[in-house]
């Protein structure tokens, strides 16, 4: 332990502490804006940036380790001087219209420049200028960047991917990717990024304005689903607490703002787990046939990462469709049926905690239903809380109502699909019924729950055996797990795999919070509604009991295979390296000049 | 009434102007590594546009539209043709140009407009630079078996001198003999030089040996049943050795001497580098278990099929022992040796006498000097070091230069040796050279010699010694030998022998005489290449924690040196030449250490490797 001096309070620390994280444990708050605990601290921004006794220059406090009998000054003239400048600084590069942009409110920057009483900027204001790829489902806008590389250090870091770059030197050093379009690099679209930039620099595609059409169209029939880590995250950004936020709220406001059918994504999460389990039971039966580890298939991240990453696995990865696109594919065939409504003028949305699922529907397979896209369009909870408050729902006269039948109705077993563990929890309890013909305890799996990044189990089910699986969240986890898998050293039977730290519930479309990473929260939250639920069984759900009964046929039967399975085969497209290309144009044109 | 002249003096501006000139000077000898060179292309065109004094339109008017079309594809606004536009524009500037300052400036950005063509379209095609961003730890990156230099220094400053061992010896098994003989190119690049002048890098080293005494090598890993062989035993066949045992490979040394060490025995005088330091390097790599067979001569006792057979892998690192011959009348006369051999008996202990003698020794390179300055220490009575360029193109260190002077050799440069003249015997009596002067700069870059109108000179010498390059000795009856190109075997970066399934080379059988460390170097790679060739991924790593940077690092202080024995006593012997840096003076330095792994990008991507 460590005693400093910080503005006069004495202070007993960890001598490895920083100034930074030794001032927040005693209530002193240090401004800082690059930092990010455990990920970036770099101290880049200068912002965090203290005086010490003795010393001649100023020193970050995100990046000092304390020292015995140091003497720490965090607001004197000059670090006013000095932080309020460098935040002048990085306005003077940043486009400053807050009016239009979509973290007007949750933006560090304005934040920051607003608790120092910055009015004017007094350097001229020149903000840098980029060009981004408009196809792709997330926007850089380099006029919003401030280079705090928290964008590189979680893609580095946290999902081992590597795609964020910096490039060049000096003042035009820049944020990038290699390529000039996003689909050319190995990106997961998981939006780690998005959710770790403090500034509106890094955003997801706003499709919001197909929706708003279609609602104004009386022609067109709104279907709605709403995935299950949105109920925990979407009053985040209505500014109600947890006890105002309800999932029937959520579907009040929904049906008032003019969605003909709202739907609930955890009908097709239960219907998902009848198709996965006994895909698994399946594959176990006759294990020869197949590759192990059964990977699950419901994270686009995920699916993305393991063709691109491990093609040898591929025949490993579950040939179920994610709860999203079987939704979509029942709804514009079996609902369409029943309804009498023309598939071709639905319009199918899903809200998502998750910005791959914007590019998921467009997949190969994903035209199953009716020969349209099965989902149309997809919106991130963030998207889903900008359209809520533009239609100007009073949300304290809604009552709260019911999720439409019949694709509304789910169980407890759905909706943890949103927290990593929950589809191997719904999975195996799933599983244990179809092998012993009898429910286990529906907590008998709870192992396989909470936030750490790899977690394994093995259970017995008596007229099986023992099964061993896997849980991982996070793609530097995933990476982890497919390297030992790879070389041997770990062997599974069935394992769950979501790009995002946490799960869905800290995905890369969830509301954003300074400094706070909310997966683990919200991931409670769900398991509390699996809790309470009346129902905690997937194969419980008369719902999707009908819908096999009256048009499927069995789980893995034809119909289901049609709709709800991709053809195994089906890959992305291998990624086109452009830098490579410039290379070799480089070397042809110093070829031709000699 | 004006006075009709005054004295200059410099006003106060233009003094503080020439400081600062002073100090970009030292910052670009210091080359910031990781630039983008089109930036920094830019940046000089416009300083150099800033000295221009504005009459000629080609200087005054072209150098600025040269900029702007830079910063135009530097903005992303360019095209490919502006490229030609560019070098167009810059010809016409080096044509017209009245005086040097448009036109060298112009001749920059031509030059740069060639030599980095690829950056400039990778900025026109993509928008920003070609490849990623290396902004390394610059003196880490400046050595080329990337030793963790600021890791060392911290560790000395805080007196753990062992781990200071163990941590070189992640990269480099030889931080004895490095810190007596390295040239230190890690020091060209210190950031330190930006303030003041580089950190003493070598003397820090130097404490950590002096200080730390013996340090046991870490345990290999577990055996492969791999072999590889290593075909000669210098300081590149070592190193490979060394870290292949640690692999946990079975490694054999074949050397045709009598000891090992090559070059840094057969090639570095004692005062230099004393025996019983090169021994103890060589002691702990040896504790590995490494198996070494000396006085065997590959091809002739074994042959390389045979080695093929019977090995695994093999790397070949003969280096250069071959002195070559400047074929001038009386070369083969009695007293006329090369270099190499004269080297390579004392490196078996044969000493000759030189008592009495006049002692001439042809070239410039730190071979001429080492063979100069043991010719003082043989008793010479005059030694002549003769060369036919100046001084300042000699390629021998600045400081083995001053060295031998100060022992008392005399530097007769400019000077091209013509004929050795005999005596009835057959025996040197004179180097009979002629006077060169200094002219035109080679394509090298290099002013060439040419003959001054003066008339031939004598050059009394009872001895010659010959130090003007090396080759190598080809292996015999080999198929590598099919590899090599002159005096040299070619191998790809990755120190592979053509397609040689198996066979690697490096040091300086590849690049020719070179640095000790360019010799660990490429032990260190080929060490990596043959683990993969063998189908392992075995890391080499150090676990020890590095001491925080201080706070207070940068007040401007003068570099401590390491001090030479005074020349008058130091030549009559072959004990080490220099003297040991004061603990204060070691305590000074390390603090002088600007730990570039921890501040500015090293906090980021440019930081510390803990494995390869």
């Amino acid at each position: 332990m460590v005693t400093v001096e910080i503005d006069g309070h004495i202070i007993t620390a960890e001598a490895d502490m920083t100034i930074l994280s030794a001032a927040r444990a005693a209530a002193i708050h240090i401004p800082s804006l690059c930092y990010l605990e455990n990920i970036n601290e770099i101290a880049a921004c200068r912002v965090c940036v203290v005086e010490i006794e003795g010393l001649d220059h100023l020193v970050p406090a995100c990046a000092t380790k304390i020292q015995e009998g140091m003497r720490v000054f965090t607001n004197t003239m000059r670090v006013q001087k000095a932080r309020r400048i460098n935040v002048e600084l990085l306005l003077s590069q940043h486009d400053c219209q807050c009016a239009l942009c979509l973290r007007n409110g949750n933006c560090e920057l304005q934040n920051l420049a607003g608790d120092l009483g910055i009015l004017t900027i007094p350097f001229p204001v020149e903000p840098r200028t980029g060009s981004w790829d408009s196809l792709a489902p997330f926007v850089k806008e380099t006029e919003k960047c401030i280079q705090c590389m928290r964008c590189v250090q979680v893609c580095d870091k946290i999902q081992e991917m590597h795609i964020w770059q910096v490039f060049g030197s000096g003042g035009r050093s820049t944020i990038g990717i290699p390529t000039a379009v996003l689909s050319d690099t190995d990106c997961t679209y998981c939006g780690q990024c998005v959710t770790h930039c403090p500034t509106g620099a890094l955003h997801e595609r706003d499709d919001t304005a197909a929706v708003r059409r279609a609602l104004a169209d009386p022609e067109t029939t709104t279907i709605i689903q709403v995935a299950p880590a949105v109920r925990v995250a979407w009053a985040e950004g209505m500014g109600l607490s947890e006890t105002e936020m309800s999932t029937e709220k959520m579907v009040g406001i929904l049906k008032a703002m003019g969605f003909d059918y709202v739907f609930d994504t955890n009908f097709a999460a239960d219907l998902t787990i009848l198709e996965e389990g006994s895909e698994l039971l399946e594959r176990l039966q006759d294990k020869e046939s197949h590759q192990w580890p059964m990977f699950t298939s419901c994270c686009p991240a995920w699916v993305k990462f393991l063709k691109q990453q491990y093609p040898l696995f591929n025949d490993a990865l579950s040939t179920v469709k994610s709860p999203q696109q079987m939704f979509g594919a029942v709804t514009k065939s079996y609902f369409s049926d029943t309804s009498g409504i023309d598939p071709h003028k639905m319009m199918v949305i899903s809200i998502m905690p998750c910005i791959a699922k914007k590019e998921e529907n467009k997949l190969e397979n994903m035209r199953s239903a009716c020969g349209d896209l099965d989902v149309d369009v997809i919106l991130t909870t963030r998207e889903l809380i900008r359209l809520m408050k533009a239609q100007h729902v009073n949300i304290n006269q809604i009552d709260s109502q019911p999720f439409d039948s019949p694709l509304g109705s789910s169980t407890g077993a759905g909706v943890i699909f949103g927290a990593s563990g929950g589809v191997m929890d719904a999975a195996l309890r799933s599983a244990y019924y179809l092998i012993e013909g009898k429910n286990a305890d529906a907590d008998a799996f709870n192992v396989v729950r909470g936030i750490k990044g790899w977690k394994e189990a093995t259970f017995t089910i008596p007229s099986f055996g023992q099964i061993r699986v896997a849980v991982v969240s996070g793609l530097g986890n995933a990476k982890a797990l497919m390297e030992a898998v790879s070389k041997g050293e770990a062997a599974y039977d069935f394992v769950e795999v979501m790009a995002c730290p946490g799960g869905c519930a800290g995905g890369g479309g969830q509301p954003i919070h300074e400094a706070m990473e909310c997966a683990e929260a919200r991931g409670e939250q769900l398991w509390l509604i699996d809790q309470r639920a009346a129902i905690r069984y997937s194969h419980e759900n008369e719902a999707v009991l009908t819908l096999y009964r009256d048009f499927l046929g069995k789980p893995l039967g034809a119909k289901a295979h049609a709709l709800l399975h991709t053809d195994e085969n089906w890959h992305h497209k291998a990624a086109y390296k452009s830098q490579e290309m410039v290379k070799a144009i480089a070397i042809n044109i110093a070829m031709s000049r000699k | 009434m004006l006075d009709r002249l005054t004295l200059q003096n410099k006003s106060h501006s233009q003094e503080v102007l020439e400081m600062l000139y002073e100090d970009v000077e030292r910052r670009l000898a210091t080359s910031i590594s990781g630039a983008c060179p089109v930036d920094v292309a830019l940046n000089l065109l416009t300083l150099c546009h800033a000295q221009s004094c504005g009459k000629c339109v080609p200087c005054r008017i072209g150098l600025q539209q040269l900029a702007s079309m830079i910063r135009a594809i530097l903005d992303g606004k360019g095209e490919a043709s502006d490229l030609e536009r560019i070098e167009e524009l810059a010809m016409v500037i080096m044509d017209t140009a009245d005086c040097v300052i448009g036109a060298e400036a112009a001749k920059q950005v031509f030059l740069g407009v060639r030599g980095f063509a690829s950056d400039y379209l990778s900025h026109i095609m993509t928008g920003h630079c070609s490849g990623d961003f290396k902004q390394a730890i610059p003196c880490v990156s400046a050595c080329p078996a990337n030793v963790d230099i600021p890791g060392y220094i911290a560790l000395v400053e805080a007196e753990r001198y062992e781990d200071a061992i163990r941590l070189i010896r992640k990269d480099n098994p030889f931080p004895t003999v490095c810190a007596y003989i390295c040239e230190n190119p890690c020091e060209a690049h210190c950031r330190r030089n930006i303030i003041d002048s580089a950190v003493n890098i070598r003397g820090i080293k130097k404490a950590a040996v002096d200080y730390a005494g013996d340090v046991p090598a870490p345990m290999p890993e577990n055996k492969t049943n791999k072999r590889v062989a290593v075909i000669g035993g210098g300081p590149a066949g070592l190193t490979a050795a060394y870290y292949l045992r640690l692999m946990g490979h079975q490694v054999t040394i074949f050397e045709k001497r009598t000891q090992l060490g090559g070059m840094l025995r057969y090639g570095i005088p004692s005062y230099r580098l004393p025996r019983e330091k090169l021994d103890s390097d060589i002691y702990t790599i040896l504790s590995l278990g490494v198996q070494v067979k000396t006085s065997f001569e590959v091809g002739r006792q074994l042959s390389m099929e045979d080695l093929k057979q019977s090995f695994d892998a093999l790397y070949i690192s003969i280096g250069t022992h071959a002195g070559k011959q400047l074929g001038i009348l009386g070369e083969d006369a009695r007293g006329v040796y090369s270099a190499v051999t004269m080297l390579r008996q004392i490196g078996d202990g044969q000493m000759p006498n030189f008592s009495g003698m006049k002692v001439a020794v042809i070239g410039g390179g730190n071979v001429a000097m080492d063979c100069a300055r043991t010719a003082v220490r043989l008793g010479a009575e005059r030694v002549s070091c003769v060369y036919r360029r100046r001084q300042e193109d000699m390629t021998a260190l600045a400081e083995e230069i001053e060295g031998a002077v100060a022992e008392g050799v005399i530097l007769e440069t400019l000077q091209a040796p013509v004929a050795i003249e005999t005596n009835e015997d057959d025996s040197a009596v004179a180097l009979i050279v002629q006077p060169q002067m200094i002219s035109y700069v080679d394509r090298g870059g290099r002013p060439k010699p040419t003959e001054a109108s003066l008339s031939e000179k004598r050059i009394p010498a009872d001895i010659v010694l010959i130090a003007v390059g090396q080759a190598i000795e080809p292996l015999k009856g080999d198929h590598a030998a099919d590899k090599m190109n002159g005096s040299r075997i070619q191998t790809d970066a990755a120190g592979r022998v053509g397609n040689l399934s198996g066979v690697f080379a490096g040091g300086d059988c590849v690049t020719g005489p070179e640095t000790v460390i360019k010799a660990i170097a490429a032990g260190k790679t080929a060490a990596a290449n043959i683990d993969s060739y063998l189908g392992y991924e075995h890391q080499i790593t150090s676990e020890i924690a590095i001491p925080q940077p201080h706070l207070i690092n940068r007040p401007p202080c003068g570099r401590s040196t390491i001090a030479h024995r005074h020349a008058a006593e130091r030549k009559n012997d072959f004990s080490s030449i220099v003297c040991e840096m004061s603990e204060r003076e070691i305590k000074q330095e390390t603090s002088r250490c600007l730990r570039c792994d921890c501040y500015g990008y090293g906090s980021f991507k440019g930081g510390r490797q803990v494995k390869w």
